[in-house]
């Protein structure tokens, strides 16, 4: 079976992330992007599904501006077997929304019939929170969401869920939409040889239009503004002063 | 302007504070009509209509509902969305896992973790771990929201809508439930406790967790932990604090042996008081303290539990 993971080009979670002086949005000139983490954990699952023998092929698929190749080459050199980059921005400040975002994957489902897709719970730049669930409601599928175990059987999945309350498990009819969460696995790093393998695997590039899949936003950012920063307060020098500032302030 | 909210109801039993949180937040759009679904769910239902600002509850009693399996909830809420402007639901994971299946069905995009209501088309949420705030317009027929519970007080009582019930939808028979591995605790639910305890990779073990847990019970507090707590297996993963985590606003956190990486802030910095204690007088978590103590947690923890 075919396994699709789908993976954006993010600004790397250990970047101190800058809002515009005009409230525009955040800038993203010239900062580190990389993969969302989640993703790489997704496209670990994924691998470690063709290592078990369960899949047979994964393919990455990237949305954004045409430098998410890089992206793609990553998964690539990870273990992922080809590539779809779909160009559908020019500017990096031009985030596509997670409709969107599903409309493209249901369109590259549609051509490719995998019978998983393992997206990433969440981007953590735009922190949706909602791409993989898009995606099984478009195409009707079952939907196992924040997984940290997934064993797939046949023509079905078990997948344990990080909920509120705890774990969940759950069993999903195949094909099926599975996302990511922290615990799953602890995605490997590419290999010198396996990168260079990777320049030499196949990308397909795409567009939009090739799908006939309208991508103008739903949502108009009307501005973006820095959170109210939070000062720091006090050092206290031993317990019995904590003790008694918190009860100065009646919280305890 | 009329607001379908998805009650938090788990169980059979309505989560009151999430719900009633989410219930101020649709108040702001118009009049609220509360959707209960379980496959018990006439109490939560009673429960949800003294809510106060809550005008109807809507219950919809059947076995299909009783594990908040995202397919028929989704289908469910879909065959009723119709008669509303909004439908909302208050940012847990089950919320989470059913409304971007809503919107899509719908044809609408999914606003996430609403923590500002500035009409009913224009909406605030953070992004980037919340180190941004962003203003959204949607120009979608049906809205579909989900609330961040800590940007909202809860509701009062005094509401006493009518309830009426409604016919199951369909079963689209795509998932099954096998389990749910809940753990029982006495202590407050970590969303809505007044007092938080958390603690961090400093911590060290397991076992080294009942400090934490000794000075939660000692205020009466709920524990959290930081994500590399749970990834080293010292706590649940429903304790994690953060961006991917649980978001909290307590009046008081206690982070201890923490370092205040971004991903953790976002979870926790809107708490009224914050105390950090490390032993690392450069830890950035100093930078949102309030009250800082630069110390060995093994010291500093059973001696400020004793002294409380
Ligand atoms: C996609 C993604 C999502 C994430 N989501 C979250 C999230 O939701 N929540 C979250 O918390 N993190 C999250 N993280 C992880 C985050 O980046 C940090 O790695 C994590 O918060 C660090 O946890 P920590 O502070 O416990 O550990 P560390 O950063 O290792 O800090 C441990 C601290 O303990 C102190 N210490 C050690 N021993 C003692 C002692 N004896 N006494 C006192 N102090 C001591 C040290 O000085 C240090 O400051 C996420 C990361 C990614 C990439
Ligand atoms: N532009 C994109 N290109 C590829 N995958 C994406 C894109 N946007 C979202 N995804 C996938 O959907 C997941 C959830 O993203 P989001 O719904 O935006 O939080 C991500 O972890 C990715 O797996």
């Amino acid at each position: 079976m075919k396994v699709l993971v789908p993976v954006k080009r993010v600004i790397d979670y250990n970047v101190k992330v800058r809002v515009k002086a005009d409230g525009s949005g955040v800038d993203l000139a010239n900062v580190k992007m990389s993969m969302n983490p989640f993703d790489e954990i997704a496209v670990e699952e994924a691998i470690r599904l063709k290592e078990k023998g369960v899949a047979t092929e994964v393919v990455a698929v990237s949305i954004g501006v045409k430098q998410a190749q890089e992206t793609l080459r990553t998964a690539l050199a990870m273990g992922a077997d080809r590539a779809i980059l779909i160009t559908s921005a020019d500017d990096v400040h031009q985030d596509i929304e997670p409709l969107a975002v599903a409309k493209l994957l249901k369109a590259v489902v549609d051509e490719e019939q995998p019978q998983i897709v393992l997206c990433g719970k969440q981007a953590i730049d735009n922190d949706m929170n909602a791409t993989g669930q898009m995606l099984a409601a478009l195409l009707g599928w079952s939907q196992a969401t924040f997984a940290s175990t997934v064993e797939v059987e046949g023509e079905q999945a078990t997948v344990t869920r990080e909920v509120d309350g705890g774990l969940q498990t759950v069993k999903v009819k195949l094909p099926a939409i599975i996302t990511s969460d922290l615990r799953l696995n602890e995605p490997r790093y590419a290999s010198l040889p396996n990168i260079m393998k990777a320049k030499k695997k196949p990308l397909d590039e795409k567009t939009p239009a090739d799908y006939g899949v309208d991508v103008a936003p739903r949502l108009e950012v009307v501005k973006t503004t820095e959170p109210e920063a939070r000062k720091a307060g006090e050092m206290v020098a031993s317990v019995d002063e904590l003790v008694a500032k918190l009860k100065e302030k009646g919280v305890v | 302007m009329a607001v379908l909210l998805l009650a938090e109801v788990t169980d059979g039993k309505l989560n009151r504070d999430a719900t009633a949180k989410g219930v101020t937040a649709a108040k702001q759009l118009g009049e609220v009509t509360v959707l209960c679904a379980g496959a018990s769910c006439s109490d939560a239902a009673q429960e949800a209509a003294k809510i106060d600002g809550v005008a109807k509850v809507l219950c919809a009693e059947d076995a299909l509902y009783g594990h908040r399996l995202a397919e028929p909830a989704a289908a469910l809420i879909v065959s009723l969305a119709g008669d509303y402007s909004h439908i909302a639901a208050p940012a847990t994971t089950d919320a989470k896992n059913i409304m971007p299946r809503v919107a899509a069905l719908l044809d609408v995009m999914v606003i996430s973790d609403v923590s500002g209501i500035v009409d009913g088309d224009t909406f605030e949420r953070p992004v980037y771990a919340g180190n941004a705030v962003q203003t959204v317009k949607s120009s979608d027929v049906t809205k579909v929201v989900t609330i961040r519970t800590s940007s909202f007080d809860a509701a009062g009582e005094g509401g006493s809508a009518s309830v009426e019930n409604v016919a199951a939808g369909e079963n689209p028979g795509l998932s099954e439930w096998v389990e749910d591995k809940v753990a029982e605790s006495d202590r407050p639910e970590l969303t809505s406790a007044g007092i938080v305890v958390s603690g961090g990779r400093g911590v060290g073990s397991e076992e080294n967790f009942a400090i934490i847990e000794k000075l939660a019970d000692k205020l009466g507090a709920a524990v959290g932990a930081s994500r590399a707590a749970v990834d080293s297996g010292f706590a649940p993963n429903d304790w994690q604090v953060g961006q991917t985590g649980k978001v909290v606003a307590p009046e008081l956190y206690i982070a201890v042996g923490i370092s205040g990486a971004i991903q953790h802030l976002a979870g926790m910095k809107d708490s009224k008081i914050i105390v950090a204690i490390n032993k690392d007088e450069e830890a950035p978590i100093f930078q949102v303290a309030d009250y800082g103590l630069v110390g060995d947690l093994f010291d500093v923890v059973p001696e400020l539990t004793e002294k409380l």
